[in-house]
């Protein structure tokens, strides 16, 4: 594999194409964009990669629908009021049972905001349009994370059929460092849902009865349930039997908040790798061994309700730091944990 | 007679007695059986009454969202270039919530075939005005005819999209008065993706006696009214070769 320095969003681009995507839709959004502009340059060497640029992001969720559908593993990437719009395909997807891959970039919100940064599209990401949150919602921290999460994304999509997403920001997108890029051992193979030539297929979305779309949302919900555990992931530093603070942060800032742990040994963090689903048992294992929880986010609350509802139950004091829209810094942290 | 492709066990179908789909899917019917391709054709249905043929033919079918049936053939198209893919769309579907992925799929030369459904009104909501809802028409939303000066003209599909559209296309508007027309239009229209041209539209007027709340006659009379207002034929051919 190549070596050299690299974006956030470049790497996304390289494991994409790791993961077998073929096609790319997408409609030009800051931070996303350089997913785009990189993909396309890609093309210029890959003959079987395609760009599709669409007319806007309600056209590229569905064209990724229907690569699918075709057959080929296919994505989009988006941001802030692009995440809003394409919330239509992807409710589509979660109820067709469609493994849709969706890079989302956040920027700052409510509607046009900032271009940059925040942690403000988890409830989004996580729950959006009409639907149950029947998704895998990956959080990377840094460049690493982004290239193995981005590949984790479209396997688990593609093993489970529920729709996937990176959640990362442009802080992360615009970063650029070194990363250990790699061929995956083990990839799913894509197969034609339409079009085979073989088999007569019909696929809906519209149901008669109250009944016939019950049984089907409650088998689609206990195969979540069931695959769930198989598909959390989570990272602990500093696993002691008895932790001073624990402090639950996703993405950029729990990379900032590593920072504040390795500097000072009483601190501990609990980092989400999955968003959803979320792991909830670790959650509550380690929170267990803590004499005090903090919870630091880039938004008003959105990553501390999915916390809070894991660890229901425990009689624990909770502390929440949140700066919707704004970047945290390690010195801030050590400021607040204590 | 009805279509081989049809699937025995969904008939009859569920469309409401009157109906214009009637004539439109028999018509379609029998150009998937004459030009033998029920077997690699992908047939996309908008949100309306185009859904209801979700399991009508012994083709693969895919209903999608409102608006976004377009958006979704192109997709399998690019992914899958080898299929034939239809997108049956109503004409709210076309000319109001989908009208951006139909204007640039034609811009683009998608090889897709648009058949847009034009019956002047919302039919599966119960008859709300759609674009296409002609001058001083009564709709549930327009309960005392629709004014044009402050709701527009009645919106001409094939018109607008023609000076998007290369040399490639093919635009054609027909009514389900006459069903050989009509087939013999699908199958033009097929046949420009078939041979690689690029896109094609076909604009069906059809009847809604449901929702005009009209009987035989007078749903016929009505249908005349849209064939005076809208103008029927072949609006762009391809050139033969690309």
């Amino acid at each position: 594999m190549e070596k050299g320095l690299f974006t956030g969003n470049e790497i996304v681009v390289k494991a994409a194409i790791q993961a077998g995507a073929q096609l790319m839709f997408g409609y030009p959004i800051t931070p996303s964009t350089e997913i785009l502009e990189a993909f396309a340059e890609e093309t210029l060497y890959h003959p079987e990669l395609h760009l599709i640029q669409t007319e806007d992001e309600i056209s590229a969720g569905f064209g990724v629908i229907g690569a699918i559908l075709g057959g080929k593993k296919a994505f989009t990437a988006t941001a802030g009021p692009g995440t809003v719009l394409m919330q239509d395909p992807i409710s589509m997807a979660e109820a067709m049972r469609l493994p849709f891959v969706g890079i989302i970039t956040q920027r700052g919100g409510p509607s046009t905001g900032t271009v940059i940064y925040s942690q403000q599209e988890v409830t989004l990401t996580c729950f959006g349009g009409n639907t149950e949150g029947l998704r895998f919602v990956y959080s990377p921290s840094n460049l690493q994370e982004i290239y193995d999460l981005t590949i984790a994304a479209f396997n688990s999509a593609w093993k489970y059929r529920f729709p996937a997403f990176l959640l990362t920001d442009g802080y992360l997108g615009k970063t650029k460092g070194e990363v250990c890029f790699y061929q995956p051992k083990h990839l799913i193979k894509t197969k034609k849902i339409l079009g085979d030539e073989k088999t007569i297929v019909h696929i809906r979305n519209t149901y008669s009865t109250e009944e016939e779309l019950f049984a089907i949302l409650r088998r689609n919900l206990s195969e979540y349930q069931r695959i769930a555990k198989k598909v959390s992931r989570y990272r602990v530093y500093r696993k002691r039997k008895e932790i001073d603070y624990l402090i639950f942060a996703h993405g950029s800032v729990a990379s900032a908040c590593l920072a504040a742990c390795e500097a000072k040994t009483n601190l501990a963090l609990f980092q989400p790798i999955t968003l959803r689903p979320f792991p909830r048992q670790a959650a509550k294992f380690w929170a267990k061994k803590a004499k005090k929880l903090f919870i630091i986010e880039s938004s008003a609350g959105q990553f501390a309700r999915l916390v809070k509802e894991a660890l229901s139950g425990l009689a624990l004091e909770i502390i929440e730091y949140q700066k919707p829209a704004l970047g945290i810094t390690p010195k801030e942290i050590l400021e607040w944990v204590r | 007679m009805i279509p081989k492709c049809y699937k025995k066990e969904s008939l009859p179908h569920l469309f409401c007695p009157g109906c214009g789909y009637g004539v439109i899917l028999k018509s379609l019917g029998f150009t998937i059986d004459h030009l033998k391709i029920a077997h690699r054709t992908v047939l996309g249905l908008d949100i309306g009454c185009a859904l209801l043929a979700w399991n009508l033919f012994d083709v693969d079918t895919i209903q999608t969202h409102h608006g976004r049936t377009i958006p979704v053939m192109a997709g399998l198209k690019f992914a899958h270039p080898n299929t034939i893919t239809l997108a049956l769309v109503g004409d709210g579907g076309a000319y109001a919530i989908g009208l951006q992925s139909l204007l640039h799929s034609a811009h683009r030369n998608d090889p897709l075939t648009v058949i847009v459904v034009n019956n002047s009104l919302y039919a599966m909501t119960g008859g709300q005005m759609a674009p296409t809802t002609l001058q001083d028409e009564v709709t549930t939303t327009t309960p005392l005819g629709r004014d044009c000066r402050k709701t527009g003209l009645p919106f001409l599909g094939p018109e607008t999209v023609v000076p998007l559209t290369n040399h490639f296309a093919y635009i054609a508007r027909v009514s389900i008065r006459n069903p050989f027309v009509l087939e013999e239009t699908f199958k033009k229209a097929i046949l420009n993706q078939m041979r690689g041209q690029g896109f094609s539209l076909v604009e069906v007027l059809s009847v809604c006696p449901t929702n005009w709340k009209t009987d035989a006659e007078k749903t016929f009379r009505f249908l005349e009214e849209m064939e005076n207002y809208y103008r029927l034929g072949e609006i762009k051919k391809p050139l033969e070769e690309k």
